[in-house]
């Protein structure tokens, strides 16, 4: 048994796994910290990310356009995001609560879309999903090539999304402007940034993100659309986003360990092997609750989350 | 280019207050045409078999109050402990503690007579619940972790926990399922009503609303809960033990929503089961929102909710409507009250500059 799971084979296609599953938590995770990062947390994303697997899904079975239906998934995350920014930035009610009703919405919408397309038939219709594209020289390199280099297009953007997010927000003018109107709205104000624009423009930018980290699922990972296919995946990624201080650097790593340790399990349960693979699975929760408790105090929380921002309130 | 301004108006009269809920379905169930109409149902039709579905004759109405009962328990525990700014997400969580609570005391003490073994399950998944929900509650007040993610989290917890337990020890002899055993008969719920599932639990629910109100504006605990919402520093200030009354406010709140665990276990489905609750904890915290925190208000949207859950079934048979038309009108149901809401204590200026 211990031989068998020390292969190379069983190695390489852990980390691909790993990196194939960390995916969709890894965009969600980039979302929610440009969102989150302008003051606005956005508890629509585990409903907005259904909406764009449905979205995403629908297009590509009426299509067979595989990028069409992804670019579709984008839009309609941004919809939602845009409805979301009416209800806690431009109204500026209670961020918690807007976004518990996103998802609520979004998910009762996602499922009667879904049904009005496909009806009710006892096989679900399915998508010829995403191919893994191996790229040329560097997938032939032993043990690293099959793991890294033969993904999904998608996993690829998201891995190169990850610096660049992180170079937006901390190395340009934009960025700049994004975490002043977090960390400190009446500033931001003064200076003569639109701080209601700026919030919104980054909660629908998030909202691509949750689109297609759904669509992902429907289009790649899987190739149908089922009610439960975020799984929780968006609140996982709320919390990866505190777990990695705001920092999409760390939270991509938060991201990935998550994805680890699911395709771990994934693979020991295939192999046969009788972990009590729940157990498994409710570590990274424990984990994340510590880190919680660990960053308390010291996390850099933006001072501006969960504030609306009106400017009759100056100082308040 | 056009500016929007938000300003604070004259509070209203009190009867505006009492008619804006209402005004809301109302809104809500006009909203809601345009996606009965997109799926190509006859209004008419539509909503009349809607109501018809919930309140129709005597079998869909107790239906109704049956489905009611877990909605008005989880609205209420996340009312409660909003009022004092505990923001407790974990409904869904704590209800799980209460059903697993329900199974192992109803699988493992089967000689037990009724009288004593139902309230013992009772009392037993209230504190699972509750003692479940003050883990964040101590997070929160002993290291000032974010309650939010942490009861969200702690639900996903609870589920693994429930999960491995029905893989594991609770799983049925002989079954390859997740599920338990069927629980002893004497933890059965009394039936209350002849062939319904009318069970005590839905007065008892009814009950928990009364009483609920009572220690919010009638107790000293209730007014130091919400001296806490409002402000908690001048709450401290006044010499309020602050991060006990966060402890006691989260043993109720989780308490609420464990009681509705061992109702779906003790009166509907009689085994514990992965799919125990199809989302009333989520559900709970738009409930206590659509209520505005309060215990009527809680009951009230609990049976609304109730009314097109159970209705949504008969629309979908009648009209061809899918059946989660009721998931998108509980969704904007409390968009809409939120923004009456914030109607009735702001005016919005349309400035041009």
């Amino acid at each position: 048994m211990i031989g068998e799971i020390f292969t190379v084979t069983f190695i390489t296609g852990l980390i691909g796994a790993t990196l194939r599953m960390s995916t969709p938590i890894i965009l969600a995770t980039l979302g929610e910290i440009i969102t989150e990062r302008s003051g606005v947390l956005n508890l629509g994303i585990e409903g907005t990310m259904l909406f764009g697997a449905a979205i995403g899904f629908l297009t590509t079975l009426a299509t067979g356009n595989l990028w069409l239906g992804v670019l579709m998934a984008a839009l309609a995350g941004m919809l939602l995001a845009l409805l979301m920014s009416v209800l806690a930035v431009y109204l500026g009610l209670s961020q918690h609560v807007s976004g518990l009703g996103i998802t609520l919405f979004a998910s009762g919408l996602s499922m009667f879309i879904y049904r009005l397309v496909v009806g009710s038939p006892t096989i679900p219709p399915t998508v010829t999903p995403f191919t893994p594209v191996a790229i040329p020289l560097l997938s032939k390199i032993p043990l690293i090539g099959p793991s890294f280099f033969n993904q999904y297009a998608l996993t690829y953007i998201t891995w190169i999304l990850i610096p660049l997010v992180s170079i937006f927000l901390f190395k340009t003018r934009g960025g700049l402007r994004v975490r002043t109107v977090g960390q400190n709205p009446f500033a931001a104000d003064t200076v003569g940034v639109n701080v209601n624009l700026t919030r919104t423009l980054c909660v629908v930018v998030g909202g691509a993100f949750f689109g297609v980290a759904g669509a992902f699922l429907t289009l790649a990972q899987q190739n149908m659309f089922l009610m439960d296919v975020i799984g929780g995946r968006g609140w996982i990624a709320i919390a990866m986003t505190i777990f990695g201080n705001w920092n999409p650097l760390a939270g991509a790593g938060g991201a990935l360990i998550f994805g680890f340790l699911d395709a771990f399990q994934l693979r020991m349960q295939s192999l046969g092997v009788n972990l009590p693979f729940h157990v498994f699975l409710m570590i990274p929760y424990l984990v994340t609750i510590l880190a919680l408790i660990g960053v308390s105090g010291k996390a850099s929380v933006p001072a501006g989350l969960l504030k609306p921002y009106r400017r009759e309130e100056k100082g308040g | 280019m056009i500016s929007m301004n938000i300003v604070k108006r004259k509070p209203l009269p009190h009867w505006v207050r009492i008619v804006i809920p209402f005004a809301a379905v109302v809104i809500t169930l006009l909203l809601a045409a345009i996606p009965i109409l997109f799926a190509g149902g006859n209004l008419g039709k539509a909503y009349s078999s809607l109501f018809y579905g919930a309140l129709g004759n005597r079998f869909n109405l107790l239906e109704t109050f049956v489905k009611s009962s877990p909605l008005i328990l989880t609205g209420l525990a996340v009312a409660f402990a909003f009022r004092a700014r505990f923001w407790n997400i974990g409904a869904e969580g704590q209800l799980f503690a209460g059903a697993i609570m329900a199974a192992v005391i109803g699988i493992y003490f089967p000689g037990l007579p009724p009288y004593i073994l139902v309230p013992f399950i009772m009392v037993s998944g209230f504190l699972a619940g509750g003692l479940w929900a003050a883990v964040p509650a101590f997070l929160k007040t002993k290291w000032k972790v974010d309650d939010v993610v942490t009861t969200l989290l702690l639900n996903y917890v609870m589920i693994h926990l429930m999960g491995s337990l029905l893989f594991g020890p609770l799983q049925a002899p002989g079954s390859s399922w997740p599920r338990s055993s069927a629980i002893a008969d004497a933890a059965h719920y009394p039936m209350l009503i002849a062939r319904s599932r009318f069970h005590i639990g839905i007065p008892l629910a009814f009950a928990l609303v009364l009483i609920i109100w009572f220690i919010n504006s009638k107790t000293v605990f209730g007014y130091q809960s919400k001296g806490v919402g409002i402000n908690i520093r001048a709450a401290a200030f006044g010499g309020i033990n602050t991060n006990m009354v966060i402890l006691k406010t989260a043993l109720i709140s989780g308490g609420l929503a464990g009681l509705a665990g061992v109702g779906e276990v003790c009166a509907i489905q009689y085994h514990l089961l992965m799919d125990i609750s199809p989302g009333y904890g989520y559900t709970g915290i738009v409930i206590a929102m659509l209520g505005n925190l309060h215990p009527i208000g809680v009951a009230l949207a609990a049976f609304f909710f109730s009314i097109i859950n159970v209705g949504a079934q008969t629309m979908s048979r009648m009209a061809g409507v899918p059946v989660y038309i009721s998931g998108v009108i509980e969704g904007v149901a409390l968009m809409v009250m939120l923004i009456f809401l914030l109607l009735s204590e702001y005016k919005i200026r349309w400035k041009r500059s």
